[in-house]
């Protein structure tokens, strides 16, 4: 099981969940993670990824607090067990 | 007695404000906070009308959102309403036109950034790509301004479906004849004086293009320094701009119930973007551009720094029409004499960069 662990502004579009737990298979990456996320909270993943499927610029993914940008990004590996943090990154004015 | 909507868009969210005379306001909280809210809409063709708006959050992406109950609600597809089809390889940015259609009930027009154009038929909740315009030859071409490369106007024809005009910053104007299959360049008489060939076929930074409301062929185009008449349809254009004090700006208006009447917000130039003499003033023809009238009572005369952006300008639907000025300064004025005197609906906004308003009960 892995847990994916929201931003309050995302909430509304996991029906108010501050958490989704997803089944993987093994060898699962991060963009298997969206994948799934997508089927079952469309909404949620649109403001996730773009409709290329791109991570969009400013939002960071974290999979047992590790950038996935820097651990191959979409590619990076998400083990079994693994908490993944989405979160919006410093940007703004 | 009529109540009137105004549409409020800001870099960080939608003001709603409403009035029964169009003097005293009542303003809603701010919605979407912290989204660039590019484009809005009022689709009067039901009641109550729909609402339309384009949210655009720097983390989490753009949306356009529709509302049936003025505002208190909003609601969009899961997928989104807007996207691109998965073989451009491309990314819906953010929407800044969003056009009802005055002659097919439920279509719904979208310019979007990247430079392209979107119809809708089942009255804005989802959009297609219209082929023809992204498949013109021209558009590898079309440059990116500022803002991003983007189709910012939208013109359907009031009474012909088979006709329309767009335009984009740094690409141009292009027009239909047979409803959107193919498309023409429409910039004779347009310059670009930033390139090579200052009167080139297309390229031109166009900001902005109104319609004149008794005479569809009839319209008015502020250019990134000029300011032109068309007089059959955007085929050719000719400078209007004798008698403005800078041929620079962002927005044009035409009036909605008298023919040949338009306004203007002059900005210095390109390299001075602050209102000439540092005075907020409105500029009216009434000869469709012969002539020139600065409006300035009730607008700050002294020390003043704002802007008006392309979409930050509007009339309304009512009788008197009423007129609406947005600036950078989060400042929004209203006349209902054609400008003569104005006063200020809301200040202390965050940069306004879009604003519509039409009468809803």
């Amino acid at each position: 099981m892995t847990t994916v662990v929201l931003p309050g502004v995302l909430r509304q579009h996991a029906d108010g969940a501050g958490t989704v737990d997803v089944e993987l298979a093994t060898g699962a990456t991060v963009g298997d993670l969206l994948d799934e996320l997508a089927r079952r909270h469309p909404a949620l993943a649109r403001r996730v990824r773009d409709e290329r499927g791109e991570l969009r610029r400013f939002v960071n993914v974290y999979v047992d607090g590790t950038d996935a940008r820097a651990d191959g990004g979409l590619a990076a590996p998400v083990p079994t067990g693994a908490e993944v943090l989405i979160l919006p990154s410093i940007a703004g004015g | 007695m009529t109540d009137v909507l105004l549409a409020i868009g800001t870099a960080k969210g939608l003001v709603l404000a409403r009035s029964h005379d169009r003097v005293s306001w009542s303003l809603s909280d701010l919605q979407f906070p912290m989204n660039g809210i590019y484009a809005v809409a009022i689709d009067t063709r039901s009641a109550p009308a729909r609402l339309f708006v384009s949210a655009d959050s720097s983390h989490w992406g753009p949306a356009v959102l529709h509302s049936d109950d003025l505002g208190q609600s909003w609601a969009e597809p899961d997928e989104g309403a807007i996207a691109f089809p998965a073989d451009t390889d491309t990314s819906f940015v953010r929407a800044w036109a969003l056009a009802p259609s005055a002659t097919e009930a439920d279509v719904v027009w979208a310019g979007s950034q990247p430079s392209a154009l979107f119809r809708s038929e089942d009255r804005g909740a989802h959009f297609t790509l219209v082929r023809s315009l992204w498949d013109h030859p021209h558009r590898p071409e079309w440059g990116a301004g500022f803002g991003g490369q983007a189709v910012h106007t939208v013109l359907p024809h009031p009474t012909d479906p088979a006709r329309m005009l767009v335009a984009m910053s740094s690409g141009g104007a292009y027009r239909s004849d047979d409803g959107g299959a193919s498309w023409a360049a429409s910039n004779t008489g347009v310059s670009a004086y930033f390139l090579p060939d200052p009167m080139p076929e297309f390229g031109q930074c166009v900001h902005k293009i109104a319609r004149d409301c008794g005479n569809p062929d009839r319209l008015y185009l502020q250019n990134h320094h000029g300011v032109y008449r068309s007089d059959d349809a955007g085929h050719t254009w000719q400078s209007i701009a004798d008698g403005l004090p800078a041929d620079f700006g962002f927005a044009v208006v035409a009036h909605p119930r008298r023919r040949d009447v338009a306004f203007t917000f002059p900005i210095t130039a390109d390299g001075m973007r602050l209102p000439p003499e540092h005075a907020c003033r409105v500029y009216r023809t009434e000869d469709a551009g012969a002539t020139w009238t600065a409006l300035t009572t009730g607008l700050p005369q002294h020390d003043y720094y704002g802007s008006v952006l392309r979409d930050a300008m509007c009339a309304d639907d009512a009788d008197p029409a009423g007129l609406y000025v947005g600036t950078r300064n989060g400042e929004v004025y209203a006349s209902t004499d054609d400008g003569e005197q104005w006063s200020q609906v809301a200040a202390h906004l965050p940069d306004v960069l879009c604003v519509r308003s039409a009468v809803v009960g």
